[in-house]
């Protein structure tokens, strides 16, 4: 039974929401100003909110002086390279443990779970040294394993609830119907797997496009992403705030867009299926 | 009803994932404990005798370690606070009946896809700026001096930081355990007329304590381990002032590349984790067999 709202109820509440939501996203939207400022509009005071001279020259001077793509491609390939990796290993396992749970399945689910409970530093030294005895530091290859390894816990856990609520009785109905097995995969598990495994996916390049501890130490130059590269404008680069906004916009533009497809996953995936 | 067959294939198809998460667990909590009983420095190769617990000794009594250990619980506090209060109103205000949900929804959820170096880096210069930042500005509209947020509050500018990356994630789960109260419910507490705070401090609140514990665990497990707002604003610093566990082991390992005493921290900071880390798994297992 739908509510009857009252109109003043439903302006009060309007104004709200819109109001708190605009604070949250004015830091984002502020950025996005400053990138399309000169570097004198981005510092005067006051500041200037929409009547200034608006420019493409920061994105322009971004990508030339500091090769922009490069690190936009880095990224590109750490966060999907290390995500497909993840998937290989994840469907067999999330599947199996879904369809055919022996008593052990609950223990090492769990058990995957608290491997991405251990803190990075625990693991910083042994892997930077390992990693700058057998060449990797710096290395596209060697970033991909360390985030593959660090999302698939969450990989597996987000696959395996979501296989988890495809019925088991569609099963017994196409094996009565005379299915084989690899029919019964092809043309009733796998397009009812499909959404969860894509849900995935989303979710997790996110996280590897976003990952700055590992990108951070263990880059430098050539193989480093966009997380390291608007590091480098900690300083004294810094100071030009109306490039630093352009490369942040063009860091953070590409997963924004994934992300607000992504956001019902994001509960799911995040929680460990603890909040659906 | 599995047959012996489907098992042998299951236990085939999970096998390379346990494989390389053992693999990744083990080997480097290994070698960091080995190191943690060496006297391990990268200035001085090829001469790494054992010293049994004096690394930790060392680190433990460390004052350095004292002030780490406090910016880290002051920082996981202040974040959770902010985050779990913020995210109750909003995910109540979110709830309710208005218009353009949609559109509202992706401005609350945006901060949660801001990578953490340019958070960290927007938030400092273009709004914590003490001269040019935006927040100056409003300070000095109302007649207030602005605050010179990094160098009279580093830590509370990092918390500020952090606690708006993380407010949509805590907005988020707990707008999604709102909308599974039961519809009927909240209509005959209205039809009783109960009031507002009754109904939320005894339907509500104790409806959403699941979510707030979820979230609770979940965050306080990454918010030990920030580390790149920390990097890109202050590195750690004025004095000690913005150092947490992760960022002195940084520092110890890669800064003053010394490994034993900086592997000994990585151990006490795998301890704090797994105290938390031991209540979620205990949490999350129990909901699988619901």
């Amino acid at each position: 039974m739908a509510r009857a709202v009252s109109v003043r109820r439903l302006t009060l509440m309007t104004a709200a929401a819109w109001l708190v939501g605009f604070l949250i996203f004015f830091p984002i939207l502020w950025m996005i100003l400053t990138s399309f400022k000169t570097e004198l509009e981005a510092f005067s005071t006051p500041p200037k909110f929409l009547f200034f001279h608006w420019t493409l020259e920061n994105f322009g001077i971004v990508q030339q002086r500091s090769n922009y793509l490069k690190f936009a491609g880095n990224s590109i390939i750490l966060s999907v390279g290390s995500t497909i990796v993840g998937i290989l290993f994840g469907v067999p396992a999330a599947w199996a443990m879904a369809f055919s749970p022996s008593k052990r399945t609950k223990d090492v689910l769990l058990w995957m779970l608290s491997t991405k409970m251990m803190p990075p530093v625990g693991a910083l030294i042994p892997i930077y040294l390992l990693f700058r005895d057998s060449g990797l530091l710096d290395s596209r290859i060697g970033l991909i394993g360390v985030e593959f390894l660090i999302n698939l816990p969450i990989i597996i856990w987000m696959l395996f609830t979501y296989f988890k609520e495809i019925p088991g009785e569609i099963l017994e109905a196409s094996r009565m119907d005379g299915a084989t097995p690899w029919r019964e995969i092809v043309y009733v598990l796998a397009p009812m797997a499909v959404p969860g495994v894509a849900s995935t996916l989303l979710l997790n390049v996110i996280l590897a496009w976003n990952e700055a501890f590992w990108t951070l130490n263990l880059t430098t130059t050539a193989a480093a992403p966009l997380t390291a590269f608007i590091a480098s404008y900690s300083s004294p680069e810094g100071l030009f705030w109306a490039k630093l906004s352009a490369a942040s916009t063009m860091a953070i533009a590409p997963i924004m867009v994934l992300g607000w497809f992504s956001q019902r996953q994001l509960v799911r995936g995040l929680t460990f299926g603890a909040v659906k | 009803m599995a047959t012996r067959h489907a098992r042998g294939l299951a236990r085939i198809a999970v096998a390379p994932s346990v494989l390389v998460l053992f693999l990744w667990m083990i080997v480097p909590l290994g070698m960091t404990l080995y190191f943690s009983v060496l006297h391990y420095d990268l200035l001085d190769p090829g001469n790494e005798p054992f010293i049994g617990f004096l690394n930790y000794r060392y680190f433990l009594t460390d004052p350095a370690f004292f002030a780490a250990l406090g910016n880290t619980l002051k920082l996981v506090g202040a974040v959770l606070a902010i985050t779990v209060v913020g995210g109750i109103l909003l995910a109540l205000l979110l709830d309710q009946p208005f218009l353009g949900r949609g559109i509202v929804r992706l401005m609350v959820i945006a901060p949660f896809f801001v990578m953490p170096t340019v958070s960290a880096l927007i938030w400092k210069n273009l709004l914590m700026h003490p001269v040019s930042g935006l927040f100056a500005w409003i300070a000095r509209s109302v007649g207030l001096q602005p605050i010179d947020w990094f160098a009279e509050a580093p830590l509370t500018a990092i918390s500020l930081i952090v606690a708006w990356q993380w407010l949509p994630f805590a907005t988020l789960i707990l707008l999604t355990a709102l909308q599974s109260l039961d519809q009927e419910q909240k209509e005959a507490a209205e039809m009783d007329g109960a009031p507002a705070i009754a109904y939320f401090f005894y339907i509500v609140l104790p409806h959403l304590a699941r979510a707030i514990t979820v979230v609770i665990l979940i965050e306080t497990i990454f918010l030990l381990n920030v580390f790149a707002e920390i990097r890109v604003t202050t590195g750690g610093g004025p004095g000690l002032q913005t150092t947490n566990i992760p960022f002195l082991v940084y520092a110890q390992a890669l800064l003053q590349f010394d490994v034993g005493g900086a592997s000994a921290g990585g151990i006490v900071a795998v301890v704090l984790a797994n105290i938390v880390a031991f209540f979620l798994v205990r949490m999350i297992g129990r909901n699988l067999e619901a």
